[in-house]
């Protein structure tokens, strides 16, 4: 199988075809009084370059956990990352991080934290150019700073205004520009788009949507929302408890779900003309706690 | 049941002296066991409308108009009858439950606290009541819940047992605001559909703010659309669905992703 998830007997191997595999990966957390935490257990799955991959889940899925592993956050106790044909190395040596932050960024739910609040917002994608392309000089570091913010809809005024100046909006697309800075390949989106008003929510979802096919960009996208799943993903990986519930294309997760927490999910999301309904977890799902 | 009549808010900073206007002269009414949903964007004044019911604005607001409930006119009210009217005819159910619930105290606590009968009650029935209040809204283990901490709870839990206490003081008007908002989306439907049976039992009337517009429509009678402070258009959720009159109302509609597509 070129894309989708592994069967149990097939074994882990590297494909150029490949921009993001993951094989086996497992994290337990350990919580205190010997209690412990399985927050991933042995996730499998593989993703051509360009494509977009969902993954999907309440708290405590694991989804942030194999997104911050993904980007080199987090260490899995166990398991492999391949990120364009080159397994990630999770030590946290400078030269470690640099080649992954070249090949993987990250944007947040909250961008705030990519910011100084008391420096403009320009100097957050600055920042990233300096550490990434140390030959290049104070103008060519403007200019390529402008041509970032141009791209993502911004403007010279934005790049110099202080962030607490900008909308939620605005502020969340400086942080998909400084994590473009960086000329990743893969780009993890965890909860990207969550935080933002509808109407702006369309306005990123579109501009996501564009640079992913005007730069060839692969991106894992982390949300808890499925109807944004329908809207930019290719593939979908369902988690519960930190495990693949289900996966597959998204048209045939969604359209035809298989797993009753898939059913679960789609028919607890609001939309036109629906209705809650009381017991439905219990009558999909079983007595299950 | 309750009337709001050009209602006006506006903030002065008190650094700068500049006056925003947050809410622009809004009137509506709600019939007696009636639900309205305020939906609309940040900024809109769904929020502090619901704030200036319960006379809660934020510091440094002047609010103008008129808010009535059963004929009383409630910006008015001061003292002894200010504190009867909040504790008996108006509950507020808030999207962080722990900004009602008092964390050193077990849940068990507040629900006796605001059963409206347990002072004359004795402690035992006061307790088997509020088990029976957690088990109507779908907590089985209700008596661990009861001697539970907010901590040790979950959101869902905890608004459950909001709900439950929201509803045992038999209010006339319910305040909901953005109260599935910070809930888990499966979670989210069992607590929305609890709120709905209960309020609907009770024959209470709510005010139900939301940033979405399904979810206000399935669990409200008409829905009032805002924006920047005005509301732009209100009807029922299926006039605003089928013929939405407004152009925002469009675009609040349009720019959700559909999760389904024949939903376009």
């Amino acid at each position: 199988m070129a894309q989708g998830q592994t069967d149990e007997f097939s074994t882990p191997e590297i494909r150029p075809e490949h921009a993001v595999e993951f094989w086996g990966l497992s994290r337990t957390f350990v919580m205190g009084r010997g209690r412990t935490v399985q927050a991933l257990d042995d996730i499998n799955y593989a993703i051509g370059h360009g494509q977009c991959l969902a993954v999907v889940g309440e708290s405590g899925s694991g989804k942030t956990t194999l997104a911050r592993i993904v980007v080199g956050l987090e260490r899995p106790d166990a398991g492999t990352v391949v990120l364009n044909g080159h397994e990630v190395r999770f030590g946290a040596s400078r030269k470690n991080r640099r080649t992954r932050s070249r090949l993987v960024q990250m944007v947040f739910q909250d961008p705030q934290g990519s910011f100084n609040r008391r420096l403009p917002a320009g100097a957050a994608v600055d920042e990233v150019l300096r550490a990434h392309f140390p030959e290049m000089g104070r103008r060519a570091r403007r200019s390529q700073m402008l041509r970032l913010f141009a791209d993502v809809g911004l403007e010279e005024q934005h790049a110099d205004a202080l962030p607490a100046a900008l909308s939620g909006g605005q502020k969340q697309r400086v942080a998909i520009a400084r994590a473009l800075a960086a000329e990743p390949t893969i780009m993890v989106l965890d909860e990207a788009v969550s935080a933002l008003d509808v109407s702006v929510q369309a306005q990123v979802l579109q501009l996501l949507k564009r640079l992913r096919h005007e730069r060839g960009l692969t991106y894992v996208f982390i949300t808890h929302d499925l109807s944004v799943v329908r809207e930019v993903a290719d593939a979908v990986l369902v988690m519960r408890y930190g495990r693949v519930v289900e996966a597959g294309p998204v048209s045939q997760v969604l359209d035809s779900p298989e797993h009753p927490y898939t059913r679960l999910l789609i028919d607890s999301a609001p939309r036109p003309g629906w209705k809650p309904q009381r017991n439905l977890r219990s009558r999909l799902l079983g007595a299950e706690t | 049941m309750l009337t709001i009549d050009n209602l006006e808010l506006s903030i002065t900073d008190p650094d700068t002296g500049r006056v925003s206007e947050i809410l622009r002269g809004n009137s509506l009414t709600l019939a007696a066991g009636e639900a309205l949903g305020l939906v609309g964007e940040s900024g809109s004044g769904k929020s502090m409308t619901l704030q200036c019911v319960l006379g809660i604005e934020p510091p440094g607001s002047s609010v103008g108009g008129r808010i009535e409930l059963e004929g009383r006119d409630l910006r008015a009210l001061r003292g002894e009858e200010l504190r009867r009217t909040r504790a008996e005819d108006l509950a507020l159910i808030a999207q962080n439950p722990h900004s009602v619930l008092n964390p050193v105290l077990p849940v068990g606590k507040y629900l006796m606290e605001g059963m409206s009968e347990a002072r004359s009650m004795p402690k035992a029935r006061a307790r088997l009541r509020s088990s029976e209040l957690l088990r109507s809204v779908g907590i089985e283990e209700s008596e661990r819940v009861l001697r539970s901490y907010p901590h040790q709870l979950s959101g869902g839990m905890l608004q459950r047992v909001v709900i439950a206490g929201a509803i045992s003081a038999q209010p006339k008007l319910l305040l909901a605001d953005e109260p599935t908002t910070a809930l888990d989306v499966t979670t989210q439907a069992e607590v929305a559909a609890i709120l709905d049976e209960k309020r609907r039992e009770a024959e209470m009337s709510m005010i139900f703010v939301s940033h979405d517009l399904d979810l206000a429509a399935a669990v409200c009678d008409r829905l009032a659309v805002m924006r920047y402070g005005e509301l732009v258009e209100i009807g029922t959720p299926e006039e605003i669905r089928d013929a939405p009159q407004h152009e925002y109302t469009r675009e609040l509609m349009n720019a959700r992703p559909k999760l389904h597509p024949e939903e376009a």
